[in-house]
């Protein structure tokens, strides 16, 4: 294994020391107790007085998310867990109280068994202390379950569209409810895939635990690499970008004359490039079924570790959507004048 | 041999801690098969972090189980965290600072730990979870406590219930939880909670047998 590694056991302590100390102007990390040693990511203004708190939180291993979305116009705090693994009901809960600007929490993250059970515990807790916490649940990724148990869905790279649009309604002097009803709103008109070219290795296993053949690519692979819906032959990338597209435009379905923002994102190990490429591909195919492309998005934004391949977001537009995907943003993982 | 003092907790607990550090590596390489691998890991961790914790303190059992689940739900994360701290904090609650443990108590202990799951986990017995170890073993010693039967021979005969359970896993197709992304690929393997539940239950009733009086 070639990685860059002091003790893999304290890798994301490590990561986080640097990533803090880097971006300084736009995120801090707060240590509010004992209990959750870590702390927790914030930006440098939060809380801010009179707004909505946004927060996120995962397990580590898919820089820039989680904590490269706070920020600017984005999420305000960010709870850390291990390497593909939830954060701690404690974690989540201080990023709630690192984000309580006095009229609640907006919590927005992905549909995982781990990170659903710790928000539950997080907003209970919160509740005793008097901090109103809403949620709204991702499942973007069409390939995790079929269409008629969409609750069952993952979710993927449509949580940067969920963010954006439900940090920016909160940045505009949304409410509570009406935050949680554009986040709900973006998630809902969002459309995922991925395709897997090879399995990732946790730095502290040392090895794959999955196995992707060369020569072979797996679509609709999971961000932990869970099982997609085929494994078939090395393509080109005009036809994954056909296979990615056959998967997300008809379950939607997204017709001629809509109009959507699309978000191609590497899975780590993948050139961005190549990613172009793909991208290239996939608007060709767009344009032809006469879908037009709101704006557009290509580079490592939600990724899996050293994984090699892609995901393809498609979200719906309507109005609001897009005066809130035009709004500016500051993050790390996102800047948008 | 029909009851053990609480206060007597603490070799019950050590033998859960090194039960679960022994069996670290053989978590992570049932867990890998399907899941990401790291379900070893971090259960030695948090199990490791409340056998540093306790050090050479004597606890009740009530109250070791209360720090242990204390641990793994605010130091772990993960779903491994909330399920079992859940489940340790439930026991202790019930256990109600009791002086004695009677079969009757631990029956009650585990239906609330099984209860306290169901809280918050949607699987049941057959979905290929940890549930398919802790509920037969639930109703066992529950069975055992209405029969009236001897504490180290309920004791023995969740051992193999857990067992049992555990096994069963082998044969099921998993619908919750990482491995649930797999469906029908995920039978012939264990799942990785139900191998951990069974190994924590058994080291329980060892401990406990060791106290009995």
């Amino acid at each position: 294994m070639q990685r860059i590694l002091n003790n893999p056991d304290n890798i994301v302590d490590e990561m986080l020391a640097g990533f803090v100390k880097c971006h300084s102007n736009i995120v801090k990390l707060v240590k509010t107790g004992e209990d959750n040693p870590r702390g927790v990511v914030a930006a440098v203004d939060a809380p801010i007085a009179g707004k909505v708190g946004v927060v996120t939180g995962g397990g580590s291993g898919h820089k820039p998310a989680f904590v490269g979305y706070v920020g600017k116009n984005m999420c305000d705090a960010a709870a850390v867990g291990e390497i593909c693994s939830s954060p701690t009901a404690l974690a989540f809960l201080e990023a709630f109280r690192a984000a309580n600007g006095g009229e609640g929490v907006a919590c927005l993250y992905g549909n995982y068994s781990g990170d659903n059970m710790n928000v539950k515990m997080a907003v209970k807790m919160a509740k005793r202390e008097g901090l109103t916490v809403k949620t709204v649940v991702a499942n973007d990724d069409v390939a995790s379950a079929p269409k008629d148990q969409r609750e069952k869905r993952r979710g993927v790279a449509g949580e940067i569209f969920m963010w954006k649009c439900g940090g920016a309604k909160a940045a505009k002097g949304g409410s509570l409810d009406e935050v949680i009803a554009t986040a709900q709103k973006a998630i809902d008109n969002c459309r995922s895939v991925g395709i897997g070219l090879t399995p990732c290795t946790l730095p502290a296993v040392g090895h794959p635990n999955f196995e992707i053949k060369d020569g072979t690519m797996e679509v609709g692979i999971g961000h932990h690499g869970e099982p997609g819906i085929e494994v078939c032959a090395l393509e080109t990338a005009a036809q994954m970008a056909q296979r990615m597209v056959d998967v997300v435009l008809p379950d939607y379905p997204f017709v001629e004359g809509d109009e959507v923002a699309v978000l191609v994102s590497g899975l780590g190990a993948t050139p961005v490039m190549e990613l172009y490429v793909l991208y290239d591909e996939i608007d060709k195919l767009l344009a032809a079924k006469g879908i037009k492309t709101y704006r557009s998005y290509v580079g490592n934004y939600f990724t899996s570790l050293d994984m090699m391949g892609a995901t393809l977001t498609v979200m719906k537009l309507d109005d609001e959507l897009k005066e809130m995907l035009d709004m500016d943003t500051n993050t790390m993982g996102l800047k948008q004048i | 041999m029909s009851v053990f003092k609480n206060e007597n907790g603490r070799p019950v607990l050590l033998a859960m801690v090194k039960a679960i550090q022994a069996n670290k590596q053989y978590l992570g390489d049932v867990d890998g098969l399907i899941g990401d691998g790291d379900h070893g890991m971090n259960m030695n961790k948090g199990f490791t972090m409340y056998g540093e914790q306790l050090g050479d303190e004597e606890t009740t059992f009530s109250d070791g189980l209360f720090d242990l689940g204390t641990v793994l739900l605010n130091k772990i994360g993960g779903s491994m965290g909330p399920i079992y701290g859940t489940i340790f904090m439930e026991m202790s609650d019930t256990a109600d600072d009791a002086e004695e443990i009677t079969v009757e108590k631990f029956g009650e202990m585990l239906q609330a730990g099984l209860d306290g799951l169901y809280g918050i986990v949607d699987a049941r017995p057959g979905d290929k979870t940890l549930v398919d170890t802790l509920y037969p073993a639930c109703e066992c010693i529950k069975a055992a406590a209405a029969e009236g039967k001897d504490f180290a021979a309920a004791l023995e005969e969740m051992k193999e219930k857990a067992e049992a359970g555990k096994e069963s896993t082998k044969d099921l197709a998993a619908k919750y939880g990482r491995a649930a992304r797999l469906g029908e690929r995920s039978r012939g393997v264990l799942d990785a909670g139900a191998t951990s539940c069974c190994i924590i239950l058994q080291a329980m009733a060892d401990g406990i047998k060791e106290v009995l009086e």
